[in-house]
């Protein structure tokens, strides 16, 4: 890409978006779109193999992650609305298929994946107007997005350039909220408890939206706050920086 | 094949959970050792020269391993300590009861030693009659309730002041109660002092063996270590065979990390230099030093590229002051001698993959443990490499009991999800008929009923991402 601004960008909806949060799909193409770049939403997308391949089954994993690679054929960025999907395409992807005789293939696909707030800021650089009414909100910064993908504060960097929005620092922000895939009902106990514990901390900062990049985390933190039928709700980063910035 | 009576984490976990003092415990020691930790490195760039450093000098030894144990078994000898070896638990034991009974000892004063623990000495030493008496504070407190260590640098975390309060002035003679720190430590000192002074033997663990010197390297804070070594007439040191170092200058950068990443200190109150018993002339030392070097599985480990990075470990507990699974059920929960991450990757590996299978899973692999490692040991990868083994026979590997984890339920789930998921037709029906049905699930479906623990139920949207995308029209390509 030399530094230019690409044109065009494909978009990974990932199977937990696609099915629970399409308006946080909806809102990261919109908000690509607006910063000129014309988005493909190739038709066959599934998952990304990540369940499979974290329980060990492998061979399930990359069954699965072949049809997805395949989908995407022309070198354009391939922009993932999930910190833990595009970690699992770009960085384990290249560990699934080390060795297959289609590695070289499959990695120079994994070069091309983005998590959506860091090509909007690394790569596309956009600058937000607010339109929205004042809020307080905090951010959950889900674990694979910043321990397996590397963000570097990207979508707090994105929620900062909003004038109305207050971000109020979790504590223990960096701890997982419990979801953990089927970690979530293998060990239910464990996880209800991180999850009850992550609800607290959010409760207590005295935001009324708990953003975050991740549909796992946003479910799960979702569930236990309608489990207490708390007022506090959660949103997808892309649907908030989204609804808060569009001309009406 | 499955595996025989396999341990359930989750059991012990769930159980865990339900003790609020024991939750509040652990909590409030994580997030100060967190804290504490924190401090040390306040440039990260410093901290991660020092971690490359660090996992450098491991790897680098792991590399030349039996070279390594080789040399120092000459350094040792050349220095007038005895160097023996032990394939097994049952061995190790073995060796030094024998040590022991030929010097007649009855008493055996230690210093903190995990290998200690994963050889259950102290218990076979009683029934040869023989007393083994813990003298690290935190294990001296475990010992007085007959517990095992909730963790691996700070033993009795678990119980908080008050609670050791009232176990002193239950079990140490003629004790007071007291809440007050000075004095609980106070207690502990007086009953140790003379246990010193009395024993006929001393052991330790060892943090670093120098191949080059045959100089063992003893980390502490309390002094118990340099006492246990030092002052009765017999000292047996005990390690695993991968804490061998090359030289003398590895072990500076692998001391400046393990305090700062165990306790948040920049150095620990003692740090023994051992280099053999006490020579001709000298007035204190011990008149004979043994080393007993462990295997228990090690060996195994090692052959494996992947895991071996498991051997790394210098044992500072890092992983576990900032596990968040850890931080809520405590070190007992996990029925294992290294309990948290490190031991979620050491224990199956050593008792086999399939009775702790369910461990394996005990991660939401959230990455913290591998971040904070000094030695960048990759646990969550490794993690997933064992659920791979615990479930398939057929890798090119020796790992211990690989395939006995796998269920016929399991094979069938995935098969089942792979066979939906790589057929993007058969998907598109899967993901219309959530959409539209989804709402109906009940909560009390199986895994769902999981879930709906502690969450409400996860109601699919009306029209799939896919779905709208469909209806926009929008560039397929």
């Amino acid at each position: 890409m030399n530094g230019t601004k690409p044109k065009k960008v494909y978009f990974y909806g990932t199977c937990l978006v696609d099915l629970f949060f399409p308006d946080a799909g909806m809102a990261g193409i919109q908000l690509l779109r607006r910063a000129g770049v014309e988005v493909v939403f190739p038709e066959g997308q599934t998952c990304c193999g990540q369940p499979a391949f974290n329980c060990g089954y492998w061979e399930e994993a990359r069954d699965v992650a072949r049809t997805q690679v395949a989908l995407f054929p022309q070198d354009l960025p391939v922009i993932l609305p999930s910190g833990s999907c595009a970690g699992m395409m770009k960085v384990h992807y290249p560990e699934l298929f080390h060795g297959q005789p289609d590695e070289a293939k499959v990695r120079a696909f994994s070069a091309r994946v983005y998590e959506l707030t860091q090509f909007l800021v690394d790569v596309l650089d956009v600058k937000l107007q607010d339109l929205g009414e004042p809020v307080k909100v905090t951010w959950h910064s889900s674990c694979h997005a910043v321990r397996d993908l590397g963000l570097k504060g990207e979508p707090q960097a994105l929620i900062g350039q909003l004038a109305n929005v207050e971000l109020a620092p979790l504590a223990r922000e960096y701890e997982c909220c419990g979801f953990g895939g089927t970690f979530a009902v293998r060990h239910p106990e464990i996880s209800g408890a991180m999850v009850t514990d992550k609800v607290a901390d959010a409760t207590a900062t005295g935001a009324s939206v708990v953003l975050s990049t991740d549909g796992g985390c946003l479910m799960n933190v979702n569930g236990a706050l309608e489990a207490k039928r708390s007022k506090l709700k959660v949103q997808h980063i892309a649907e908030f920086l989204w609804e808060r910035t569009r001309a009406r | 094949m499955h595996a025989e009576k396999e341990i359930h984490f989750r059991d012990a976990a769930a159980k865990a959970l339900l003790d609020p003092q024991l939750r509040a415990n652990f909590r409030r020691a994580m997030d100060g050792l967190i804290t504490k930790r924190k401090a040390q490195f306040p440039d990260p760039r410093d901290l991660q020269d020092l971690r490359d450093l660090s996992t450098a000098i491991r790897s680098r030894s792991l590399l030349c391993l039996p070279e390594l144990l080789e040399q120092l078994e000459a350094s040792c000898t050349k220095n007038g300590i005895k160097v023996h070896w032990a394939e097994t638990c049952e061995q190790a034991n073995q060796l030094i009861l024998g040590i022991l009974q030929a010097k007649g000892a009855k008493t055996l004063v230690k210093g903190k030693s995990m290998v200690s623990e994963e050889m259950h000495l102290n218990a076979f030493l009683e029934s040869k009659g023989i007393e083994a008496l813990e003298s690290d504070l935190g294990e001296y407190i475990i010992q007085l309730d007959g517990e095992t260590p909730s963790h691996i640098i700070m033993p009795a975390i678990h119980k908080n002041k008050d609670q050791i309060a009232r176990q002193f002035s239950q079990k140490i003679k003629d004790a007071k109660y007291t809440e007050d720190v000075d004095e609980l430590t106070a207690m502990a000192r007086k009953v140790l002092r003379q246990k010193f002074l009395d024993a006929d033997a001393g052991l330790s663990g060892v943090n670093f063996a120098v191949a080059e010197t045959g100089t063992l390297c003893l980390v502490e804070n309390e002094g118990n270590g340099r006492m246990s070594t030092h002052v009765p007439p017999v000292h047996i040191a005990v390690m695993g065979l991968e804490k061998v170092v090359a030289q003398l200058e590895d072990v500076a950068p692998l001391y400046a990390i393990l305090t700062r990443s165990a306790t948040g200190q920049a150095v620990s109150t003692y740090f023994n230099l051992i280099t053999g018993p006490r020579g001709a002339g000298e007035k204190d030392g011990p008149q004979e030093v043994h080393l007993v070097i462990l295997d228990n599985g090690r060996s195994r480990i090692y052959a494996d590229p992947q895991l071996r990075a498991t051997l790394r470990c210098i044992r500072c507990g890092a992983c576990m002051n900032h596990c968040p699974v850890y931080t809520r059920v405590g070190g007992h929960a996990y029925e294992a001698i290294y309990p948290g991450p490190i031991g979620k990757i050491l224990t199956p590996q050593m008792e086999g993959v399939g009775v702790r299978h369910d461990l394996i899973h005990g991660s939401s692999l959230c990455g913290a443990c591998g971040e904070v490692c000094p030695v960048e040991i990759p646990i969550p990868e490794i993690l997933v490499r064992l659920r791979r083994e615990a479930t398939h026979d057929d890798m090119a590997s020796t790992v211990a009991g690989k395939g006995t984890g796998r269920t016929a339920t399991e094979d069938w789930a995935w098969r089942l999800w792979a066979g939906v998921t790589k057929r993007p037709a058969l998907y598109r029906v899967a993901t219309w008929f959530a959409t539209r049905f989804g709402k109906a699930l009940p909560a009390s479906a199986p895994l769902i009923k999981n879930w709906t623990q502690s969450r409400t139920k996860p109601v699919p949207a009306r029209r799939s991402l896919s779905e709208r995308m469909r209806a926009e029209g929008a560039s397929h390509e």
